[in-house]
């Protein structure tokens, strides 16, 4: 009798949590930051120019194509957002046009900056790479460590907020030197399903002195992460094994057993206090 | 009845720890500048020396190659753009170099652009004279003075400066050195070593970029490219003089700053803090000539007394345009009435040079300063203090199980024992 009540009434107080905790956090996320939704720097149609230097560099969406077409030589620039809890991938391509043969092998190498312009770290990747003089493109990948909401002062870790990329050439032949390439350059994200997720939140690491960016929903607010689910789901648990362990290690309820008086209408006679 | 009453509790607890999480703040997004952007300035600079002769480029001379990409450039310049046209070599045929050297023309003045004026002008030139390329950069960057926009030089030639001693990279280091934040991209026409490494050296010096071009159909896209970069909104630096100590250093505020630093120095800023407030500086310093392969900048927060707070360093070794350093430090709240805190901002580099580059100018150092909010400090490393995975929710279940197993004993000793009402 009670056992199945018990039960349902602890699965429609989960169900309810888990729904209060789902719904704020799908309602939050466009109303977190209007004002950068609204100035988020890069427009629907993928750049086909990048910049040349923190200052200039072309904003980039993820998951669109930015495309330039570059002197070989040139410091080619993009800067794209990357929000919390994301795994971000940098994959950039240099084609060489085939009407300008060149003289020789060339290194091109892409490096990631994060808004305060400090060099961040490629996991794995082919950050470097050296290209055939007969060779028709080079492809580079940069795999970032997870995007975090706080760090300390004195970390280096990549937090929210703008990235650079660079993508220039390490060495080549002097005769070269400002011929023709083709670049562009795509970043992906997938998720870390909170199992990096830290507390405490930075201010979006965006300089008011380069280019506006901004996620094309505005940063995610900075209070969800599944770690909520998993730590309630947990008190769920618990709760429901310390239900049924206590109906085991009480016994069975046993119509005129030692004490038991289950006998009587339980609930309008129930003194409070009484464990049924 | 317990057990409803705990899990009503429960169910409440949680819900009003959502409810109060959800009125965290989210933090706001960096303001966007909303000023117009002054109207930027480009000047194209063209050799019109006897070598423009030459028919290389797809079968035609260089010059008339020159004058239909400038047609399609002139045809495409964006709204808003003041363009202005300078030759350098195109008066002076004779031999005397002391003249063939002052050869350079301001043949349509920098200002709103009059296409059929600028094309007739561009038609009449005729490959002539020396290549004075250094005296033609002065010239350009007076024709540039003036407003608050970008300025760009589009230096278009086929051969190196025939004017020494006067060296043109030189030129371009000392104009860049000026902090008009001019920018002087470089083309060069089926150009040979030597050429090529002037002009690469004199886009090095001011950040443009150099290209090398053998069809004329490369020619007028990478002009027009060119020209339209100057519209992209930018944010122009301000310039300022370090100090070498803290003491005496220049006071700055959010925005951004250029400077020269001479090789493997130090120079120092200041910055003053809210409580509350976390200040962000990012410097980078360029190479703009011949270095040496390794090479290092610093970037220290230090207070006025001289202890660090933060520090960054960043080395590398290799080709590159620009060597970055950044430093983030919060300042915690503070009752009101706290005086914000200066911090002294130490940028140093570590760049050498061969002896033959010269040291002076300094090397551009360009810093950025933001002051944001400050951060939410964490009292937990965790995400709230949450728990995430299986050996958590083991360990929960493990304690559900003692603890009913515990109460459950304790139920069935009190009724075996009749110790219950």
């Amino acid at each position: 009798m009670r056992i199945p009540r018990l039960l349902s009434a602890a699965a429609a107080a989960g169900a309810a949590a888990l729904l209060a905790l789902a719904g704020p956090a799908a309602a939050d996320d466009p109303s977190a930051t209007p004002s950068a939704s609204a100035s988020a720097g890069g427009s629907d149609t993928p750049p086909n120019e990048a910049g040349t230097n923190f200052l200039n560099a072309t904003v980039l969406r993820q998951g669109q194509t930015g495309t330039a077409s570059a002197s070989a030589g040139d410091y080619l620039y993009w800067t794209f957002p990357a929000d919390t809890g994301q795994h971000v991938t940098v994959n950039a391509t240099v084609t060489f046009p085939a009407a300008t043969p060149r003289h020789g092998a060339s290194t091109w190498q892409v490096d990631v900056y994060d808004g305060l312009r400090r060099r961040q770290a490629c996991r794995y990747g082919s950050q470097t790479r050296t290209a055939a003089a007969d060779a028709t493109s080079v492809a580079l990948t940069c795999h970032l460590r997870a995007i975090r909401s706080w760090a300390e002062p004195w970390s280096n870790d990549p937090l929210r907020g703008a990235y650079y990329v660079r993508l220039t050439d390490l060495s080549l032949p002097p005769a070269d030197l400002g011929l023709p390439v083709a670049a562009s350059v795509q970043v992906t994200s997938d998720g870390t399903a909170g199992s990096q997720a830290v507390d405490g939140s930075v201010a979006p690491v965006v300089s008011a002195n380069g280019p506006a960016v901004a996620p094309s929903g505005g940063w995610a607010g900075t209070w969800w992460s599944p770690r909520w689910l998993w730590t309630g789901g947990g008190g769920l648990l618990a709760a429901l094994f310390a239900v049924g362990a206590h109906r085991l290690a009480r016994g069975p309820v046993t119509r005129g057993g030692a004490g038991y008086r289950s006998d009587v209408p339980d609930s309008p006679r129930e003194p409070a206090g009484w464990t049924s | 009845m317990i057990f409803r009453k705990l899990l009503t509790a429960g169910a409440a607890g949680g819900l009003f720890a959502v409810l109060a999480c959800g009125l965290v703040p989210a933090q706001a997004a960096a303001d966007e500048p909303a000023t117009p952007q002054p109207t930027p300035k480009v000047e194209l600079v063209l050799d019109v020396s006897g070598s423009m002769r030459a028919r290389d480029i797809d079968g035609e001379s260089r010059m008339s190659a020159a004058k239909q990409a400038f047609d399609d450039v002139l045809d495409s310049v964006p709204q808003g753009v003041d363009l202005g046209i300078r030759t350098l070599g195109a008066d002076y045929p004779g031999p005397d170099r002391k003249t063939g050297c002052k050869d350079t023309r301001l043949l349509y003045p920098v200002g709103p652009l009059d296409r059929t004026d600028a094309k007739t002008a561009v038609a009449t030139l005729v490959p002539t004279g020396w290549t004075p390329i250094g005296p033609a950069l002065l010239k350009a960057a007076d024709d540039l003075k003036g407003g608050n926009g970008t300025r760009r030089m589009v230096l278009i030639t086929d051969g190196e400066d025939t004017c020494a001693p006067l060296n043109p990279c030189d030129v371009a280091r000392d104009i860049a050195a000026r902090g008009i934040h001019l920018v002087i991209d470089t083309l060069g026409l089926i150009p040979d070593a030597s050429t090529r490494n002037q002009l690469s050296c004199i886009a090095e010096a001011t950040g443009g970029t150099y290209t090398s071009v053998e069809h004329r159909q490369q020619l007028t896209t990478k002009v027009k490219q060119l020209v339209h970069r100057s519209t992209a909104p930018v944010v122009t630096p301000v310039a300022t003089e370090g100090s070498p100590s803290c003491a005496d250093a220049p006071l700055l505020k959010q925005g951004i700053y250029t400077d020269r630093e001479t090789f493997a120095t130090s120079r120092w800023y200041r910055v003053e803090v809210q409580p509350g407030q976390e200040l962000r500086a990012s410097a980078s310093v360029s190479d703009d000539r011949v270095v040496n392969a390794n090479y290092g900048v610093l970037l220290r927060g230090v207070t006025q007394r001289g202890r660090e707070i933060v520090r960054d360093d960043e080395a590398g070794t290799g080709r590159t345009d620009a060597v970055s350093a950044g430093i983030r430090y919060p300042k915690p709240h503070a009752d009101s009435g706290t005086p914000a805190e200066t911090v002294c901002l130490e940028v140093g580099n570590s760049f050498s040079a061969p002896a033959s580059v010269k040291v002076v100018p300094g090397l551009p150092v360009e810093l950025s300063i933001d002051l944001v909010h400050g951060p939410d400090q964490p009292s937990d490393v965790a995400f709230f203090g949450l728990g995430r995975g299986w050996w958590l929710l083991g360990l929960l279940a493990l304690t559900g199980v003692v603890a009913g197993l515990i109460t459950g004993w304790i139920a069935r000793w009190s009724l075996n024992t009749g110790r219950t009402r």
